[in-house]
Formats: structure tokens, sequence, C-alpha cells
């Protein structure tokens, strides 16, 4: 019960700073509106995403990697970006798609979450589906339909990183 | 006319750029999934450039477009994978020439769960 309070308040307060980065005014009106919507919105969402203890989040290491993941990501979504562009305006249109499955190592329910978009925002990949630990992967170019290799291919990358951020 | 207004109008036509692949991809591609594939990846980044663009025109925009960037990052992936799990519960099929597909392998009668229909 405790912990769930303290979650809520945690995104509470998030979520309030985020309204008044938009709004961009401090009248006393829109910071009341927004301190009750963001009130509503974190309880209705029980706290996500902050339920996880705060010793997680802020260990200097795990920062540190949060960063380097965030360039990382981004270096991959303009690759992925230039990818699928070619693989469109090529006149035979060079794909060879299928659904593949992987495995990954992550345990934590938000790490997962992280694989998942982070896999769907990268080349040629998008998640189909999430059932325990396997990920089902429509691949735009399918080179291997191994389990071991295409994780090797697919998650390995992201995985590094995120097992230290959130396990 | 400022150097920071030509460098956001150039980033903003670049996006444009992307976005109108992304849109020739969902037209040229065989399925949905491939379809999907064009709509979130040339789209991500025809977003964020459009925006940059716009947060290099009007410089006192640029926190709150950081905000709407980071929503477009975030939410981009997850209606994007919604619509392709509920495509595959709904038994759209892959397009011919498809090399495999492994879910529906794992989803079949003896592997003991249920076929969705």
């Amino acid at each position: 019960m405790d912990r769930r309070w303290r979650s809520i308040s945690i995104a509470t307060l998030f979520y309030w700073a985020l309204w008044l980065v938009l709004v961009q005014s401090f009248d006393p009106q829109e910071m009341i509106a927004g301190a009750v919507v963001a009130f509503f919105v974190a309880f209705l969402s029980k706290g996500e995403p902050f339920t996880t203890p705060i010793n997680c989040l802020l260990a200097p290491k795990r920062i540190l990697y949060s960063i380097i993941y965030v360039f990382y990501l981004f270096f991959a979504i303009v690759r992925s970006n230039l990818d699928v562009a070619r693989r469109v305006v090529s006149p035979s249109l060079p794909i060879n798609p299928g659904i593949v499955k992987i495995k990954t190592r992550l345990k934590s329910p938000l790490g997962k979450m992280i694989l998942a978009n982070s896999i769907t925002l990268t080349p040629g990949t998008l998640t189909v589906d999430v059932r325990g630990d396997d990920f089902y992967i429509h691949w735009i170019d399918v080179e291997t339909k191994d389990v071991q290799a295409a994780t090797e291919k697919i998650a390995a990358g992201f995985e590094k990183y995120l097992e230290v951020i959130c396990g | 006319m400022a150097a920071h207004h030509l460098a956001g109008a150039l980033l903003t036509l670049l996006g444009a750029l992307f976005l109108f692949l992304g849109a020739l991809g969902i037209v040229r591609m065989p399925d949905l999934y491939n379809r999907m594939q064009a709509g979130t990846k040339a789209t991500t980044l025809g977003n964020i450039l459009t925006l940059a663009g716009l947060a290099l025109y009007h410089p006192s925009w640029a926190l709150k477009i950081g905000v709407i960037a980071l929503f477009v990052l975030v939410t981009n992936p997850l209606s994007s994978h919604a619509l392709a799990r509920a495509a595959h519960g709904a038994g759209v099929p892959l397009t011919e020439g498809s090399v495999s597909d492994a879910l529906a392998e794992d989803l079949s009668p003896e592997g003991g769960e249920a076929v969705e229909s």
C-alpha cells in the first residue's frame, strides 16, 4: 500500500512536470488543472512506470548506460530509416519477409517493454507478439530462422545495455 | 533570411521527404506487416526531422517540441505493435514468399495453445 502511493506520487510529479513544459505558463489555474489531471493519470495507471524501486533507477552506472543507450538507439533508428527507405525506392522491392522467434535474457517487465519497442523502431524488425521470454519478430529481410542467431542479430546490441539499466 | 531559418527549413524538408517515403512504402509493400514496417520506420525519422526543423525555426518552442518528439518515439512502436499483433491474431496472412511464421507454428494445436481465429 505504502509503496503503491509512493509510485503514484512520483508519477504525479513527473506528469505534472511534463504538463508544465507543454503549457509553458505558471498561471495558478494551469498549475492546479495540471496537478489534478496528473494525479488522475498516475492513479489510474497505478503509478506505472515508477513501480520499480528507486535505487534501481538512480545508480550512477544505470544512468550512464541509459544515456549511452539513447544515443545507440538514435543511430539504430537513423540506420533503420535509411535501410527501409532504400528498400521502398528500389524498383525490385528487395524484401525477404517472415516472422522469427527470439529469446531474451531480460527478466523485468520494463526491460522487456523497452526492448520490444526498441526492436520495433530499428532495422526492418517489428515486434508482433511477446510470450514470456519469447519475442516474435516480423523481419523484413530474414537472414536466419535460428532462434540463437536471430537473437544475436536483432536483440543482443540492446540487451547489453538494458541488462544493466533494468535487468 | 537568418541562418537558423534556412537550416530549420532544410531539416523540415528532409523530414517531409522521409514521410513521403513512408507513404510510398505503404502503397508499394505487399502485405500488412511489411506496410507496418514502412509506416513505422520511415515516419519516425520523418517526424523527428520535421520537429527538429521547427525547433530550429522557432527556438522558443524547443522544449515543447522535445517533449512531443519523445511522445512520438514512445507511442509509435506501441501502436504499430498493437496493430501487427491484432492482425496476426485475426489471421491476416503474410505475403506469398514469406520465409517463416514462427508465431503461427508455436500457436498450432500440438503446442497445446488454442489458435485464435
